[in-house]
């Protein structure tokens, strides 16, 4: 197990890597000059030259990138060039929110895709089936940023049981769930459909095979066989398919903050990258993917919690 | 001490429904067994051999499958017409079953020993403690070398010998009175196939189970069996004393299945088959299912379907010729 961690952060090296590069050179090729954003719209020429000398912004690109990727494993990501606050002190504050946002997402989607897809597998071909796979299917089409709208619309504005902008403070307080509760919603929303789909397929599939029929001989009840032995079975894809899908939690929870209004990394990321904050932009790209990473490295060690096969 | 048998099948019928079409797979299939005595039940694939097992157990799949008619009695009970819960107490309590797929059979996530534990949970009150060392005691009883330590193996990592073996010790965990073993050596090289059915033989000894044992491997029957019956396309087509049948097989069947035997002694170029294969369940069959590949076959076969009728005590043939000469 532990060589699986260790092998994991190794891999994630490479990864990082790559994601430095390309977050250095995305801003690199977007249009905007931060020279320009720090010394202000009205500074002449002279001072825009200088400020621009300053920050090194005159250097061939891979110098810049190098010095870039120095100050970095030092844990230096520059600072903001908007608030002028240091962009770790910036990061910091924002990624308490988004992993509080995305715990109160999965902690309720992905159970509650598991059990979708568990009765349906179980009622194959019936009402029970055919309901949740087509709000499963509805889940998969809709757009994050539509299922917000229609939470603000309707949840927030027509019936205003919940309020829709900001945080409330942490999770642990009710001013704090009743704020979390739509942005969890909605993107836990996109979820329950791939989960549910995955349990459903995974635990017809599992149902088939011959240690189902073991257990069963065993005689045991009919849900102790589904339980203990369909879908404990059948989870092992599902988690694969949770860390797949990750990349769309990360993606989610931009949108799904902005809309929001929620201060987590993703507002921060498209707030920094419209103000063509690029140090900023930066860190949050690189806190995105690291969440990402994260996310995976949970998903392996699970996978093999799940799959005693894996770790041998 | 009663006469009465501890299995009784009797014309038991199972088809399935498949897209519209009735495949009769089992068609009024008798058999019994008393305690303490091994019936064997042969026949090539696709004879009913394994949905008359798993009937027993009531685990053919519903649907598609249909229990048609019949009557299966253990210990004088019908058990088609027991209430679910009342089955699930059997199943793996009284009655343990075998699988021919020691590599699958076992759920690959959990230990051999919890697997084991888990259905003594079930039937019995014991402790989880308890319920633990039962497990250990029964992989040593099944002879694998230190069953403390396998106790904690997943199934990966044994062998497929050592898996049926496992799966022998969580049929008889609850000291079954009928052992069910649906092919229990297909999947397993010769020398662990004689291993296991040595094992089996000294476990009835001692545990006194009768067993119900599946096969087609005449071979393993003469070996291990009290008594055989011959199925075939979904009947049973002769059933009489190992020996007896051997000695005196009377349905051109159980001949040709005989004939079709490699022997050790003779040297052949082509080894012996029955022309022709099994009709298909969905085929309408009038007169005697084995007519069309019958050397013996008479206008009577095709259009009258022979019943079994006992030749001697204990021996019953269905065919209009029996009785024959042992000639082949």
């Amino acid at each position: 197990m532990l060589t699986q961690i260790v092998n994991r952060l190794l891999i994630s090296i490479p990864v990082l890597f790559g994601v430095l590069l390309l977050g250095f050179g995305l801003l690199i090729l977007v249009p905007g000059d931060p020279a320009i954003v720090m010394a202000g719209p009205t500074a002449t020429p002279d001072v825009v030259d200088k400020i621009r000398a300053e920050m090194g912004l005159d250097e061939p690109v891979y110098v810049q990138f190098f010095s870039y990727l120095g100050r970095v494993l030092q844990g230096d990501l520059g600072r903001s060039l908007i608030s002028n606050k240091t962009v770790v002190s910036e990061l910091l504050a924002a990624i308490g929110p988004t992993a509080e946002l995305m715990v109160a997402c999965l902690i309720w989607s992905v159970p509650l895709g598991i059990a979708l897809g568990t009765l349906a597998a179980v009622f194959r071909g019936g009402l029970i089936d055919r309901t949740i796979m087509a709000i499963s299917v509805a889940g998969v089409s809709l757009p994050i940023f539509f299922i917000c709208l229609m939470m603000i619309q309707f949840v927030g504005v027509k019936w205003q049981l919940l309020p829709f902008i900001g945080r409330g403070g942490p999770l642990w307080t009710v001013d704090g769930l009743r704020h979390i509760a739509l942005p969890a919603l909605s993107l836990g929303a996109i979820f329950i459909g791939p989960v549910a789909r995955m349990t459903r397929s995974s635990v017809l599939e599992v149902l088939k095979l011959d240690h189902v029929r073991t257990a069963r001989a065993k005689g045991l009840s009919e849900t102790r066989v589904i339980l203990r032995h369909g879908l404990r079975n059948a989870l092992i894809p599902v988690v694969t398919l949770i860390g797949l899908q990750a990349g769309y939690l990360v993606g989610g929870a931009v949108v799904t903050e902005s809309i929001f209004s929620y201060p987590g990394i993703g507002r921060l990321a498209v707030g920094a990258i419209l103000s063509s904050d690029f140090p900023l932009a930066q860190g949050a790209i690189l806190i995105l993917a690291l969440g990402f990473i994260l996310i995976n490295m949970i998903v392996d060690i699970l996978y093999a919690l799940l799959d005693p096969r894996v770790q041998t | 001490m009663t006469d009465a048998p501890l299995l009784d099948v009797e014309d038991l019928a199972v088809e399935f429904h498949v897209g519209g079409t009735v495949q009769r797979a089992v068609q009024g299939v008798s058999l019994s067994l008393a305690r303490g005595r091994t019936l064997g039940v042969v026949g090539e694939s696709g004879c009913g051999k394994s949905v008359t097992s798993l009937s027993i157990m009531r685990l053919v799949p519903q649907p598609p499958g249909v229990y048609a008619g019949g009557a299966i009695r253990f210990d004088g009970r019908d058990l088609l017409t027991l209430p679910e819960a009342e089955m699930r107490a059997l199943r793996g309590g009284r009655i343990g079953m075998i699988f021919q797929e020691p590599m699958t059979s076992l759920n690959p996530v959990y230990t051999c020993g919890a697997q084991i534990e888990e259905s003594l949970s079930v039937h019995s009150n014991l402790s989880p403690k308890a319920a633990r060392e039962r497990a250990i005691e029964m992989l040593d009883l099944v002879g694998l070398p230190s069953p403390r330590q396998r106790a904690d193996d997943y199934p990966h990592q044994l062998s497929g010998g050592q898996r049926q073996r496992v799966m022998i010790a969580l049929a008889l965990a609850n000291e079954p009175d009928l052992l069910i073993a649906d092919e229990p050596t297909t999947a397993l090289d010769v020398t662990i196939q004689a291993q296991i059915l040595d094992l089996m033989g000294d476990l009835r000894g001692r545990t006194g189970a009768a067993v119900m044992l599946v096969t087609h491997d005449l071979g393993v029957v003469a070996q291990t069996c009290d008594d055989v019956v011959v199925m075939y396309a979904g009947r049973v087509v002769e059933k009489a004393p190992t020996a007896a049948l051997f000695a005196d097989p009377q349905h051109p069947y159980t001949v040709g299945l005989m004939a079709a035997v490699p022997r050790i002694d003779t040297a052949v170029d082509r080894l012996t088959t029955i022309p022709g294969s099994v009709p298909p369940p969905w085929s309408k069959i009038t007169g005697c299912r084995f007519a069309s590949r019958c050397p013996l076959a008479s206008e009577k076969c095709r259009t009258q379907d022979p019943p079994l009728r006992d030749l001697s005590p204990g021996h019953g043939v269905a065919c209009w010729h029996a009785p024959i000469e042992a000639a082949a």
